[in-house]
């Protein structure tokens, strides 16, 4: 019992931590690939390479003035930074980033790498990052500032939009695999298959999902406010959306939220659809991780390739392309799930 | 155990609860009416519904309380007067004196006893209310009623669409 | 410990009761309509409970589609909510008394 609870407790401060670890050094990330990109150099200056750009960027926003504006709704006002950036942390409890393992020998019996396996594991994950949308919607509104309003207004009706096609494109996965936990998915696809007797493809969603694969990838772009979907931060149009008037550490836990909801979009694409933490030699969370910032780097990609969509664009590709071609993919998928 | 946090998870549905009747601003109430389906929803795990209180968060706090959020913001409704200081006080009182009287009448049935199980309930099959038990059941014995569901929705979506429609042509 | 049935229900009363009170008493359509999401979800608790305490998936099934109509009764009551407000410029059913001659 009290080894059990030592366990959890060791996973929970492991997870919590690389997270928060990730959050910040992918700000650092973002920075230099798209300085590369651009043929520019990214930030140098603290420390070698400016690895220790986070750490300085961190201090010097808690060290800011925290205004609150003098019209605010002051409850909701405090409240949303935490809103937001709660959900995006929870939603990691159930994502498996490991096979077993006894660490070198050192316990008693394997110890599985996950936090959780719930039953619901997937519907988990959609309903806890459906959550992270409060944060927004309330921030918008509680600021009693047009821009943030319109910016909490397009955030909201962007999420709620993106979601439906995000959901019915892992529907796919749930038919082939027949379980919602995350588990029995990442075990489903062990193996290798051959293709035409000479090219090894490992057994991953991503090879027989590959619609699926496409339509939750753009959606995952979409409900984590990335470029091209950017549109609730479009600093052209709408200063800087929701968040225009929060400063200092409650402005940090947005930029926080956001990261750590792209590495859970991330985490969770690794495991429906690249085959989680399987990969042979390198230990399983290697790959694990190795997937995920591969997926995370095509995020900053994506910023540093493609102009914004317009509203009306983005409306009409979640409603009148995604959905659709979700919908498909789910019904040819059924189909060939039932005829075997 | 279970005692104890059913008691808590009770303790936050029915104090949030009784917040989103009295509070003076809707996006408070719906702020409160989120932290009471919230904590039913942890009150679900306490009775084996595995698959329903995922579908509690998705549906309600995910979805519907989003909505009524949005709504809000879009109509811009601010702070109306305390209810209790409305000048109908007399109609709120026979009001509330009638919810309690709904309320003991309830708690008398309730004191009846008319399920003998013993607290906690039985023991129950393994796969009790997960999310393959549920779809079996809503694919053989439910499967009409299901597909009367995808009706309802396609209604209620026409029906918002034609509503919510500026003018129609 | 464990819970006893009563508990479970005494506390779906309890905010099935609240739910009326917010019906009968406020006056902002939106919050008449938070109440009536109380109340569905009051229901909804006592469903469950039965559900267990009789060792039977009916409740479960049950609280599924009280959950698709309340979905379907949200989505349509807001956009009657937004017309409303479009043409009077209100949501207090106080004033909506047009049919009261």
């Amino acid at each position: 019992m009290l080894e059990t609870l030592v366990i959890m407790l060791v996973k929970i401060g492991v997870v919590f931590g690389a997270l928060l670890l990730t959050v910040a050094y992918m700000t650092w990330v973002e920075r230099k690939v798209i300085a590369d990109i651009q043929v520019r150099l990214g930030p140098t200056r603290v420390g070698p390479y400016g690895l220790l750009q986070p750490i300085a960027d961190g201090l010097k926003l808690m060290f800011k003035e925290d205004l609150i504006p003098s019209q605010v709704d002051r409850v909701i006002f405090l409240l949303a930074p935490s809103l937001s950036i709660i959900p995006a942390f929870i939603a990691f409890a159930v994502i498996p980033f490991g096979d077993t393992t006894t660490l070198f020998g050192l316990l008693s019996r394997p110890v599985p790498l996950h936090i959780t396996d719930i039953d619901v594991g997937v519907l988990f994950v959609f309903g806890v990052a459906s959550l992270g949308v409060y944060g927004i919607v309330l921030a918008g509104w509680s600021s009693n500032n047009k821009y943030s309003l319109l910016g909490g207004l397009r955030s909201s009706a962007q999420l709620i939009s993106y979601e439906l096609s995000m959901g019915l494109s892992v529907v796919g996965v749930l038919l082939l695999v027949g379980s919602l936990s995350l588990v029995d998915i990442v075990k489903a696809q062990a193996g290798v298959s051959w293709w035409f007797g000479l090219l090894p493809v490992p057994n991953w969603f991503l090879f027989s999902q590959p619609v699926g694969f496409c339509i939750y990838f753009c959606c995952a772009l979409a409900e984590t406010n990335r470029a091209p979907f950017d549109l609730p931060e479009a600093e052209t149009e709408l200063v800087a959306g929701f968040h225009t008037e929060y400063s200092s550490m409650k402005f940090a836990m947005f930029f926080m939220a956001e990261y750590a909801n792209m590495i859970t979009v991330a985490a969770l694409a690794t495991t429906m659809f690249l085959g989680g933490w399987l990969g042979p030699v390198a230990p399983s969370p290697v790959w694990f991780l190795g997937k995920v910032f591969f997926l995370l780097f095509l995020f900053i990609w994506f910023r540093a390739t493609l102009p914004r969509f317009r509203y009306d664009q983005l409306m009409g590709f979640g409603w009148k392309r995604l959905l659709p071609l979700a919908l498909l993919n789910t019904a040819v998928t059924a189909i060939a799930a039932v005829r075997g | 155990m279970e005692l104890l946090i059913f008691a808590g998870l009770a303790l936050v549905a029915g104090v949030s609860g009784l917040l989103v009747v009295v509070q003076r601003h809707a996006v408070y109430s719906a702020l409160f009416l989120i932290l009471t389906m919230g904590a039913l929803a942890g009150i679900y795990i306490l009775l084996d519904a595995h698959f329903v209180w995922v579908i509690q968060v998705i549906v309600y706090a995910g979805a519907i309380m989003v909505l009524f959020l949005f709504v809000i913001m879009l109509l811009d409704i601010r702070s109306e007067q305390a209810p209790w200081a409305a000048p109908d006080r007399g109609r709120i009182l026979v009001a509330v004196l009638l919810s309690v009287v709904l309320l003991l009448e309830l708690g008398i049935a309730v004191a009846r006893r008319f399920v003998l199980a013993p607290a906690g309930g039985p023991a129950v099959a393994r796969n009790f209310g997960t999310t393959q038990t549920v779809g079996r059941l809503l694919f053989t014995d439910f499967l009409f009623p299901f597909e009367i569901t995808s009706i309802i929705l396609l209604v209620a979506m026409i029906g918002a669409m034609v509503l919510a429609k500026k003018r129609l042509t | 410990m464990r819970v006893p049935l009563e508990a479970y229900l005494i506390l779906s009363a309890y905010l099935f009761a609240l739910g009326v009170v917010g019906v009968a008493t406020r006056r902002n359509a939106l919050i008449i309509f938070m109440s009536i999401e109380l109340m569905l979800n009051a229901v909804n608790l006592s469903f469950l409970a039965f559900a267990r305490f009789l060792n039977s998936m009916d409740g479960q099934i049950f609280v599924f589609f009280v959950m698709v109509v309340a979905a379907a009764e949200v989505a349509v009551g807001l956009a009657i909510i937004i017309t409303i407000y479009r043409n009077k410029e209100t949501v207090d059913v106080a004033e909506l008394n047009l049919l009261k001659w």
